[in-house]
């Protein structure tokens, strides 16, 4: 079984992220990086579906050379082989970023292609919707469970108000919700391991992706302040200011 | 932010300070590079932070039980240690031959240094073991490492050391714990030992414990302690864990911190049948020991270092949040409150836990990064000059972050106020943690006279100048600078202090009153240990000067703040050298001549 799954490098969620100084971006440097934290899901679940029925892992991800460090911590993790396409990822979109992957999976021809539900540094939650819809492929998003079996995959979503299952027919996109499993531990023998697999460089050019940026920042800013809150008299005028002023009820 | 540590501030030291990187020029570590120590410290961090820090607070809040059968502990302990074995840091710094990575003793100790920060309690089983399980591999015969350091290294069985008992401590020739003789080549074990960290658990499979007993013709005093393995359950030749082997718990000490690792006193052979097996040669136990000795007790003042490190960044975070009060020129009530970072005497505090939280850990890994050296460089002169250098250092590697990152908890605790007093907030925690560490591995009195009487006194100096002769050219280097040419002669003239201390103290031992020449040994730990600690700033500051012009705007700022610090140390810090000196040098004697009566 091939299996496709991508990482993208993020700033570690716990650092603390300013505005530069004309709030047109955000800074940066100096901060850790990490995996996105869905992503790990997704290659641990990757990674269980060839303990199970054999093959082999491919980890791909967008970004600059330093993204190599977050394909490596997914060979370590048991991924066999990594592509890296090489672009700047602040001039790439979303459809941008769609494009790119659904050019590697042409390419790769994987059986299932297991993607994090979003990244936890633009929370756009649109890639793994965007491949499905470019290549033709079914989706199944926010898997909590994923098994497979007979060129079909059963996934349990988590959705508005519970659960649903879907089955979806293979080659699909199932996208990874943070129930879906514990992701392991990049263990120092797996380092030891990754530090012989091969990491292939892509440009967009060898992809013949044309990046067209849809959607353009404006700019950033914070959030205003909490104004200070008002003691009122009597249950009343509580009613009376959250639906005349919070406009609420 | 991590609270565990500024992995800025650890890749400076491994690899701008220690240039460990280089190591892997050479064969042992040649299949290792500074992306493979990267992705191992990676992983250290993401499991301390998830495995370890998540459950700190409950195990200190709830350590270890007897019921008088057995020893129940905080589940979250196993599962903890299980993935950290899972892992693979277990076995990670040993051979490969034995399924290690060879992973230099730097980046364990760096991987280390993360466990600590997390949690002091849980990573402390770990290090047991693999303490235990590097005095096997260097003393053990076949039969010791086939039946106990392969499943040490695999993780299904964990070590103790047993060095104490309740009537000796710090005086191990006073030990009564005995081992005779079976007749079919092992020996029968009697005793009580104390302070037995992991000594009764179901963590592991099995518990190896080291124990030092005295065989039947000892010689008296320290020259007639052996070691032995005793492992709580029998192993068979095939390798099967087989019965108990009258290994008794007699109860639990209830300690201040370190809560969660369960400390024991055990019964040896109260049945008689507690068999133990040689481990080096008769009468050499303490030698065995010893010869560990520098690793153990780097990592004691590592893991100071570390609880320093760690509360030091917990209050700076606190700092930066906490609203309280005005400027002292500009107190309008109508005024938002300022940040308590924005205190003078805050500053203060957390400055002084940055210099001696970020100066220790250099430091540790500093003597990691030479216990590499002792043991791959090519250049056997070198490597002799290194085992001076290590000697020497040592005591200080172990007792300056024991006593001054116990310090730096302290001034945590002070920047929280009343809420840093309380178990909301884990500052008192790692007080209490750290709060051993001058105490075990040789309390700070001992590891003074070890360095002054033993390291710095004996074989003419010779440690003490290898060390004065490390520091000179930082100093040279350092002149380079305007900003640092007035700490290059600041740290000359505290070494030439040390000269003097050391010649009066000298010249009193010659004439053979040795009591009084060691009276004032722990001034001279700190008259050391500080200007040691200055030398290792000044390290620092050379590189802070020296990094490029064009670098980051957060890279920029990490070396000023490494400037500042430097700063603050050679201002407020080094003077203190002049004190302890004159105390030296005027060999008083009032401790000693306090009468009697008079307590």
């Amino acid at each position: 079984m091939k299996i496709l799954t991508t990482v993208k490098r993020v700033v570690d969620p716990d650092a603390k992220v300013r505005l530069n100084s004309d709030n047109s971006g955000l800074v940066t440097e100096g901060l850790e990086a990490k995996m996105n934290a869905f992503d790990q899901y997704g290659v641990e679940e990757a990674i269980k579906l060839k303990e199970a029925h054999g093959g082999e892992v491919i980890v791909v991800s967008i970004g600059d050379s330093a993204g190599t460090k977050e394909i490596r911590t997914a060979l370590a993790m048991g991924g066999d082989r990594g592509v890296l396409v090489t672009a700047d990822m602040s001039e790439i979109d979303p459809k941008g970023v769609a494009d790119l992957l659904a050019a590697v999976i042409e390419r790769e021809a994987p059986d299932i292609v297991l993607m994090g539900k979003l990244s936890v540094d633009s929370e756009n939650n649109q890639v793994g919707q965007r491949v499905a819809a470019k290549l033709g492929w079914p989706q199944a998003t926010f898997a909590f469970t994923c098994e497979v079996a007979d060129g079909w995959a059963t996934v349990g979503r988590e959705v508005d108000g519970g659960t649903a299952n879907v089955r979806v027919k293979l080659p699909a996109i199932v996208t990874a919700d943070l129930r879906l499993n514990e992701p392991r531990y990049a263990s120092l023998p797996g380092i030891m391991k990754a530090k012989r697999k091969p990491i292939e460089e892509l440009t967009p050019d060898d992809l013949g992706v044309e990046l067209e940026p849809q959607l353009i920042i404006q700019g950033y800013s914070l959030p205003p302040a909490r104004a200070a809150g008002e003691i009122v008299d009597d249950v009343d005028s509580l009613i009376d200011r959250l639906q005349n002023t919070a406009k609420v009820l | 932010m991590s609270f565990l540590v500024n992995r800025r501030d650890l890749r400076f030291v491994l690899y701008e300070l220690l240039d460990t990187a280089s190591l892997c020029e050479r064969e042992r570590f040649a299949a290792l590079d500074k992306a493979t120590f990267e992705a191992v410290l990676d992983t250290a961090h993401q499991l301390a932070e998830d495995k370890f820090a998540s459950h700190a607070h409950e195990l200190d809040e709830n350590e270890p039980t007897f019921d008088g059968t057995s020893v129940h502990i905080l589940p979250a302990v196993k599962e903890a240690l299980d993935a950290y074995v899972e892992a693979g840091f277990m076995a990670a710094p040993f051979d490969e031959e034995l399924g290690g990575m060879q992973l230099p003793y730097t980046i364990s100790q760096a991987a280390a240094a993360l466990f600590h920060s997390a949690n002091v309690s849980t990573a402390a089983y770990s290090f047991l073991t693999l303490a235990a399980s590097n005095l096997l591999r260097a003393f053990g015969d076949e039969r010791h490492k086939r039946l106990f350091l392969g499943p040490m290294l695999e993780g299904r069985f964990f070590g103790t050391m047993c060095l104490s008992e309740p009537q000796a401590g710090s005086s191990l020739g006073d030990i009564r714990t005995k081992a005779a003789p079976t007749g079919d080549g092992d020996y029968f074990v009697t005793g009580t030992k104390m302070w037995i960290s992991g000594g009764e658990h179901d963590l592991s499979e099995n518990i190896v414990h080291l124990v030092l007993a005295k065989l039947p013709d000892a010689p008296p005093g320290v020259r007639g302690i052996s070691l032995f393995v005793v492992p709580k359950r029998r192993v068979e030749e095939d390798g099967s864990v087989g019965p108990l082997n009258d290994v008794t718990l007699a109860g639990l000490n209830h300690k201040m911190g370190y809560r969660g690792t369960v400390n024991t006193v055990l019964n040896f052979g109260d049945a008689g049948g507690c068999r133990g097996w040689l481990v080096g040669e008769p009468h050499q136990g303490l030698r065995c020991m010893f010869h560990m000795m520098n690793e153990a007790r780097i990592g004691v003042g590592l893991g100071s270092a570390m609880l320093g490190y760690t509360g030091y960044l917990h209050s700076l975070e606190y700092a930066r949040e906490r609203p309280q009060g005005r400027h002292v020129d500009g107190k309008d009530p109508a005024q938002d409150q300022v940040a308590i970072i924005e205190h003078a005497d805050v500053r203060r505090m957390l400055l002084a836990q940055k210099v001696y939280a970020e100066g220790a850990m250099a430091l540790c890994l500093y003597c990691a990064r030479l216990v590499d050296d002792l043991e791959t460089s090519a250049d056997l002169q070198e490597r002799a000059q290194i085992e001076l250098l290590l000697g020497v250092l040592t005591p200080i590697a172990k007792a300056w972050p024991a006593e001054y990152c116990l310090d730096a908890n302290r001034l945590a605790i002070q920047v929280l106020g009343g809420y840093g007093y309380t178990r909301d907030y884990p500052v008192e925690r790692f007080y209490r943690d750290n709060r051993l560490n001058p105490i075990h591995e040789g309390t700070n009195g001992i590891q003074a006279m070890d360095l002054l009487g033993r390291k710095s006194l004996r074989d003419g100096g010779k440690g003490l100048r290898a060390l004065l002769a490390q520091m000179e050219p930082t100093m040279a280097q350092a002149r380079k600078h305007d900003r640092l040419r007035p700490w290059a002669v600041d740290l000359a003239a505290a070494c030439a202090r040390i000269g003097e201390a050391t010649f009066a103290v000298g010249a009193v031992a010659a004439s053979g009153q040795t009591r009084q020449a060691l009276a004032n040994a722990t001034a001279y730990l700190h008259l050391v240990g500080h200007t040691v600690i200055g030398w290792t700033w000044l390290r620092m500051a050379v590189l802070a000067a020296n990094a490029p012009a064009d670098t980051t705007t957060a890279d920029a700022d990490f070396y000023a703040g490494k400037l500042h610090a430097c700063q603050f140390f050679f201002r407020r810090e080094l003077p203190k050298t002049e004190r302890w000196a004159a105390l030296i040098v005027s060999l008083d004697d009032t401790p000693s001549t306090m009468p009697d009566g008079g307590w």
